[in-house]
């Protein structure tokens, strides 16, 4: 029962328990290939859970995850190091080797996957600079950078392997406005210039909006909606709607369950 | 890189002192020979009462050391302390009827073996045996036989 | 709004964290297994080895060395005015080489191994983790284990008990400073009396194990501490906190047992 060939990536039935906490229940997610796809939801709801998932870096309590036709639970440790060269991580902070310098960042997958000599590695690293601006920071320590170029070096890190499949964690936290630009244009063009598959866990609404082809809202350990940013701006689950619009209070409450607020405030027993 | 450069430097002389520290324990502290030794020949004694030496007391002839006690053990059909003395082989021309006496460093000092010289021509050779020896003075008997002395002497009067 | 707890929860809790104890036990020997054992290693472990000796030995020395003098020339100093008073102050060379050989050069350098390099270890890999570099090199398909955690594991394994001669060494040598050139104990009587008193295989070599045996509690608890730790900034501060509260309390628990053992039958 392989995978269909148009889906990169296939969640079946995938249940993951943290502690006694359920954070997703028998939920099914497919993610289409050479596409940009979203995932959103209220923080909180396991979204870079579902990253770890797909990256085989957890291990699902029951369900299948399919990566290019292959069950990742099944796999050996081998067949999963070998896996890797296929995926490429964007951390939330970015996750830069504090004790190496951006070039050697960047070269560092090279080292790892290839047997390549030391000019191609570096024709190969200045490639992938360029390509998100950076050439000029080669030999700048990743403390010297800024936050918002750390997220590009560490892009650029993602892609030295040249990966079919891109995960991306919350990669506009804590970016200025400019910096948020050049990275949305940077996803846009890395999955279309080179049909890249892109998936996207985030919470900026109307980043991922902007960027994304389709987008998978989760919450409560469910799937709660799916569909392009245009269908799910006009759904009618009042779920979906609260969260594409912003809307403070509603099936989501704005209190944290509390008792009763006036026997709160009289009983002072 | 240079700096990488530093780095190991600093390692290997790290390293280095870490050996050589190790090697001043063994030769000035411990006192280890080098080479484990200048060759030597062994020597055995029995004493009645070895009271007090230990392993790696020093055995001296003149006040000058010329050996250590490598090993002290019971001989069973003999009832007799056995100490096993390495000595210089240099120090070969000692005659057979030497002494060698338990002696003590001071009033309360370390116990050490003190050999005095014999007559005869023929010498000590390796895993030969002294005879004429002299055991540890224990305080203890010598108290208490000035007591029965003087307890003797007291009933004689 | 605190409400006493009823006896039979207290037990509970009691129980609880007995279990919890246990658990911490076994995970860390886990992760011990897996960083000595597991296979496959990237990239070259000396050059990697090389660097944690320098951040771990190296940086150590200086406050290794300038302790090791002070804590002699102190032994010497007090050694002294005791055993003036027996009349064989020549004794001194043995006492101090002997306390440092057998007790203080490994339990010290243990204890400032813990609070400079056991520290700063638990603190890095710690910090290391709250930035996602562990979870991103098991992305690229390294193992943080082997490339992260084992050349400090190692690194800790061997310059301790280095740091620990070197510091019996300059002890030595700070006592016999204050003896011989201050107090005017005869030199050769101050290191003929030691060298007749230490033996190598009991004295150097026991003192060697036991820092052996530190060595590998200390680093073990410190890379532990901070591969465990929360990936929050106190998550780390704690980590570092206990790295060194439970070091210390290892080294010298341990040093009552291996004392026991070594030295306990005569």
């Amino acid at each position: 029962m392989s995978a269909d060939d148009t889906y990169a990536v296939e969640l079946k039935e995938v249940t993951f328990t943290r502690g006694s906490r359920t954070i997703f229940d028998s939920v099914d997610i497919r993610i289409p290939r050479g596409k940009v796809t979203g995932v959103m939801g209220p923080s909180g709801c396991g979204k870079t859970t579902l990253l770890r998932l797909i990256a085989a870096q957890l291990k699902p309590d029951s369900g299948q995850v399919w990566v290019n036709g292959r069950n990742l639970p099944e796999l050996s440790r081998a067949d999963l190091f070998d896996m890797r060269k296929q995926f490429g991580v964007l951390f939330q902070s970015g996750a830069l080797f504090t004790d190496l310098d951006v070039f050697e960042n960047v070269a560092f997958p090279l080292r790892v996957h290839t047997k390549l000599p030391d000019e191609m590695i570096r024709d190969i690293v200045l490639m992938k600079l360029e390509a998100v601006g950076l050439r000029g920071a080669l030999e700048l320590a990743p403390d010297e950078l800024s936050g918002g170029m750390k997220r590009r070096v560490a892009l650029a890190r993602a892609i030295a392997l040249d990966p079919q499949i891109l995960l991306y964690d919350e990669p506009f936290v804590g970016q200025d406005p400019i910096a948020m630009g050049v990275l949305v244009r940077l996803i846009r063009l890395l999955s279309d210039t080179l049909g890249i598959t892109s998936i996207l866990v985030s919470h900026d609404l109307a980043e991922t909006a902007s960027i994304a082809d389709y987008l998978y809202v989760v919450g409560d350990s469910q799937v709660l909606g799916q569909g392009t940013p245009a269908e799910l701006m006009n759904s009618e689950n009042p779920r979906i709607r609260q969260f594409m619009q912003g809307i403070p209070d509603g099936p989501v409450p704005f209190h944290y369950p509390a008792p009763d607020y006036r026997t709160d405030l009289l009983g002072g027993d | 890189m240079q700096n990488n450069r530093a780095l190991e430097i600093g390692v290997g002389l790290f390293l280095l002192a870490g050996v050589l520290a190790l090697l001043l324990l063994a030769l000035r502290v411990s006192g280890l020979a080098v080479g484990a030794g200048q060759d030597t020949y062994k020597v055995y004694a029995y004493f009645d009462n070895i009271a007090g030496l230990t392993v790696r007391a020093k055995v001296t002839m003149a006040g000058v050391t010329i050996g250590k006690v490598t090993a002290i053990d019971l001989d069973r059909d003999r009832y007799a302390g056995r100490v096993t003395m390495e000595l210089m082989e240099e120090v070969n021309n000692l005659p057979v009827d030497s002494t060698a006496s338990i002696l003590t460093a001071g009033l309360l000092g370390e116990k050490y073996i003190g050999l005095s010289v014999g007559g005869e021509a023929e010498v000590l050779e390796n895993e030969s045996v002294i005879h004429d020896t002299q055991s540890s003075l224990v305080l203890e008997d010598l108290i208490g036989k000035f007591l029965l002395n003087s307890v003797n002497k007291g009933e004689s009067d | 709004m605190r409400k006493v707890l009823p006896l039979l929860e207290r037990i509970r809790l009691l129980g609880r964290s007995g279990l919890d104890v246990l658990e911490a036990l076994g995970r860390s020997t886990l992760f011990l297994l897996r960083v000595l054992l597991g296979r496959g290693q990237f990239g070259s472990g000396f050059q990697l080895l090389v660097r944690q000796l320098y951040s771990v030995g190296v940086l150590s020395l200086p406050i290794i060395v300038v302790s090791g003098v002070f804590i002699g020339m102190v032994l010497s100093l007090q050694g002294y005015n005791i055993l003036s008073s027996y009349g064989s102050e020549q004794a001194v060379g043995q006492m101090v080489a002997l306390t440092l050989l057998r007790e203080l050069g490994p339990v010290v350098t243990a204890l400032l191994f813990a609070g400079r390099a056991g520290s700063a270890l638990a603190a890095e890999i710690g910090n290391m983790k709250s930035t996602e570099q562990l979870s991103s090199l098991e992305m690229i398909g390294v193992d943080p284990l082997k490339y992260i955690i084992a050349p400090r594991l190692w690194a800790g394994f061997i310059s301790m008990p280095l740091l620990a001669m070197i510091f019996s060494v300059v002890g030595i040598w700070g006592g016999a400073m204050v003896a011989v050139d201050w107090l005017g104990v005869y030199d050769g009587s101050f290191w003929a009396n030691m060298q007749n008193s230490v033996s190598f295989s009991e004295d150097v070599l026991n003192g060697l194990i036991k820092s052996v045996v530190f060595a590998f509690v200390v680093t073990w608890i410190a890379v532990f501490q901070g591969y465990d730790c929360e990936p929050t900034s106190e998550g780390i501060s704690r980590a570092t906190t206990r790295t060194v509260v439970y070091a210390s309390l290892a080294v010298l628990g341990l040093d009552f047992i291996l004392t026991a053992l070594m030295f306990g039958d005569f």
